[in-house]
């Protein structure tokens, strides 16, 4: 898993200090107003969100880029597929 | 046909609507149907307005109310509310009055708080809970 991602980021929120469902609430209002094909990133630091998020983008048939640590939070990477 | 989340939400309690409110943004954020019945004291807690000035806890644990609408304000934690106006928002999500609660309450749709969408009887909700998923209690 490599450390960081080179793709172009569209879009980051930044949900760090809110907490489930917060950061995966923002993700979805974040995905909605992105063009298809666009790179979000949500930035969390809640350990509910970090399960949440990545099923919730397999869910939703989004691509899960990946989850990549950060000091104190997890930067979280999808491209919007539809 | 999406699965669909019913959810009866009978208590009043801040802690308890709380609870509910993230039960049902966790389930329209999964895509899932979520039809909240509200009754009893759950019914009172969407009365117009209410709702600003609700800091009850349940009983048992209301010494620890104080803490954690404090806890709450500092952390910025999102209130039931939020959460419920949220989900609607991002999901499939209807809230419905008990009709029998409403006529024992002497309320009217239109003394509850917009985000409720109808009145409905109980067999019409047991219906749809029966073609449910899953099936909650608050």
């Amino acid at each position: 898993m490599p450390e960081r991602t080179d793709l172009h980021i569209d879009k980051e929120i930044d949900a760090r200090g809110s907490f489930c469902p917060g950061p995966l609430m923002e993700l979805i209002r974040g995905v909605k107003s992105l063009p298809t094909n666009g790179v979000l990133a949500v930035l969390s630091s809640d350990p509910g969100s970090a399960r949440d998020i990545p099923a919730w983008i397999q869910k939703a048939r989004h691509e899960f880029v990946g989850a990549f640590p950060e000091q104190g939070y997890t930067r979280f990477v999808m491209r919007k597929l539809h | 046909m999406q699965d669909r989340m019913s959810l009866i939400v009978f208590s009043g309690t801040v802690d308890k609507l709380m609870a509910a409110s993230i039960l049902a943004t966790g389930a329209a954020a999964m895509e899932m149907e979520v039809d909240i019945f509200l009754t009893t004291w759950g019914l009172e807690a969407f009365r117009k307005g209410h709702y600003l000035k609700n800091t009850k806890v349940s009983k048992d644990f209301e010494e620890y109310a104080p803490i954690m609408m404090e806890q709450m304000m500092l952390k910025k934690v999102p209130s039931w509310m939020e959460n419920l106006q949220g989900a609607k928002e991002i999901g499939n999500v209807h809230i419905y009055a008990c009709s029998m609660t409403m006529e024992l309450f002497g309320m009217k749709l239109e003394d509850l708080e917009p985000i409720v969408d109808d009145i409905t009887g109980v067999a019409t909700f047991v219906e749809r809970a029966k073609e449910g998923r899953i099936t909650l209690f608050v």
